[in-house]
């Protein structure tokens, strides 16, 4: 199926004739919102059961999943509704990873082409995202989301993860941000460039640039983009502000290294929400994230984060049965 | 505005772990200057662990030895001033493709010399597969390499995890 037949997949009603949004349908599931909150429906017991997020945190969580194609295992918008990667295939659910929701038998799952609930998911961003409300900026940086629908923000919501082959700048591979300006929480990082001196047969062999001065220059937050790729392994480098908008569950042992500031994480258990820990890393920590927890982070100042990334293929299904320990270390 | 707190062998500030379920060696949680001011000079030791990846942090201080490898590799300098020299090798491959990691080399290899690349702070640098390189701080430092865990990898958990 091409693009426009998935477009055409999207289901929606009119825009509602007081508050100017429309409401989508995805499987069993039913997307709507308002001035100020969205309610999610879907089907349990027999009954229609809902949840309610504010507009803001939906958006900003939902942006995140269609940024990064749904991201590596789940992407929890809160603690009842989200979604599960399956590299082809996504699972939509609510209360599937809530002990209180499953226990009581009101959670449910569905499955979906990943083309067709990422086609949804990209109408209801188009639709819901206001003239000035940024769901990639910093609170301190974008208007409202809240009340009727007014314009929207096309530039903003068409932003996705850079791809990069091997090393930014390099021929041919993703650009560098030179032309982006500082952020103003980074005004006061070096933008001075490694010096490279090449002998005159290897000119353009020699290859560096300043990751501080590049990531000092995004204009997202909460957003990997990855800088390094050394086979499988990808350095994946963020600027990070306020509230990391998701729960990501781990289908996969990932590693974070604070490259400055700070950064708090709650950690949960993957299925259960169950409080595990609370992590304090300030520059130069770096952790590991057990492949059966979900996270979420708290950054006060804009900091630089690299995320570390094991891209190695069936990672999900080796945890998941059991063949690889949730932790990459026995000590 | 707040200022941005980048961390150095002479200025960090360790983090914690508040544990309410497990145990905090899950977390596999160190600091990269504390490993790197405990460590000898261009000691490889590991930090994080993905299967066969690794990241592995370096004292550097002075001039290490060569170094090759068969795939890319990749450093960031957190801290000091570090020129990284380059060769290309004269003699074809010095590691055979089926061999991973970071690979020692036993004095300086036949080649043309390629250059160098001088790093500071935050600075970034590829280390291509196949080619030669060796670092030499002028004030010394603290490097991150992306590689895979080879027969230079240092791995002491227990010595510098929180537990």
């Amino acid at each position: 199926m091409d693009q426009a037949i998935f477009l055409q997949s999207v289901v929606a009603t009119d825009p509602d004739a007081s508050t100017g949004y429309r409401t989508f349908k995805l499987g069993e599931f039913e997307f709507s919102r308002d001035a100020y909150f969205v309610t999610v429906k879907w089907p349990a017991e027999g009954q229609t059961r809902s949840h309610q997020m504010h507009a803001d945190d939906f958006l900003r969580a939902m942006m995140r999943d269609v940024a990064w194609g749904f991201f590596y295992g789940w992407v929890n918008f809160d603690e009842v509704i989200g979604t599960r990667n399956h590299y082809g295939k996504v699972d939509m659910y609510a209360g599937a990873y809530n002990a209180s929701f499953r226990e009581a038998g009101v959670d449910y799952t569905q499955q979906f082409e990943t083309p067709i609930i990422m086609a949804t998911f990209k109408a209801i961003l188009k639709d819901w995202v206001n003239e000035g409300f940024d769901p990639f900026a910093a609170p301190e940086e974008t208007g409202s989301a809240f009340g009727a629908k007014h314009g929207d923000n096309i530039a903003a919501i068409d932003r996705t993860r850079i791809a990069t082959k091997r090393m930014p700048g390099l021929e041919g591979d993703s650009p560098l941000r030179d032309d982006f300006p500082v952020n103003r929480q980074f005004a006061d990082v070096s933008q001075d460039e490694p010096e490279i001196h090449a002998e005159p047969e290897f000119e353009g062999q020699l290859h560096a640039f300043s990751l501080f001065k590049y990531l000092s220059r995004s204009d997202v937050t909460w957003n990997p983009s990855v800088t390094s790729v050394c086979k499988q392994s990808l350095f994946c480098p963020t600027t990070e502000e306020f509230v990391l908008p998701v729960f990501h569950g781990n289908d996969r042992v990932e590693w974070f290294l604070q490259l400055s500031d700070q950064i708090i994480w709650d950690v949960a258990d993957k299925d259960t929400g169950e409080p595990r820990a609370r992590i304090t890393m300030n520059a130069g920590d770096i952790a590991a994230m057990p492949a059966d927890i979900r996270h979420k982070g708290y950054s006060q100042k804009r900091s630089m984060l690299l995320v570390w990334e094991n891209a190695t293929p069936d990672l999900p299904r080796r945890y998941e049965s059991g063949e690889l320990p949730p932790y990459p270390v026995a000590f | 505005m707040q200022q941005t707190r980048l961390g150095s062998l002479d200025n960090y500030r360790k983090g914690n772990i508040e544990i309410i379920k497990g145990q905090a060696s899950h977390y596999v949680m160190s600091n990269v200057f504390d490993v790197a001011s405990q460590s000898a000079p261009y000691e490889k030791v590991v930090v994080g662990k993905n299967l066969k990846y690794v990241i592995e942090t370096l004292r550097a201080e002075g001039v290490s030895a060569w170094f090759t490898a068969s795939h890319d590799e990749f450093v960031v300098a957190l801290d000091g001033e570090i020129d990284v020299h380059f060769i290309k090798p004269s003699d074809g491959a010095l590691v055979s493709a089926d061999i991973e990691g970071s690979v020692k080399l036993e004095g300086e290899p036949s080649g043309q010399k390629m250059g160098f690349v001088r790093l500071r702070r935050g600075h970034q640098a590829l280390l291509p597969a196949g080619a030669a390189y060796r670092f030499e701080a002028r004030k010394t430092g603290v490097l991150l390499v992306q590689t895979i865990a080879g027969a230079e990898s240092v791995e002491k958990w227990a010595d510098i995890c929180i537990q």
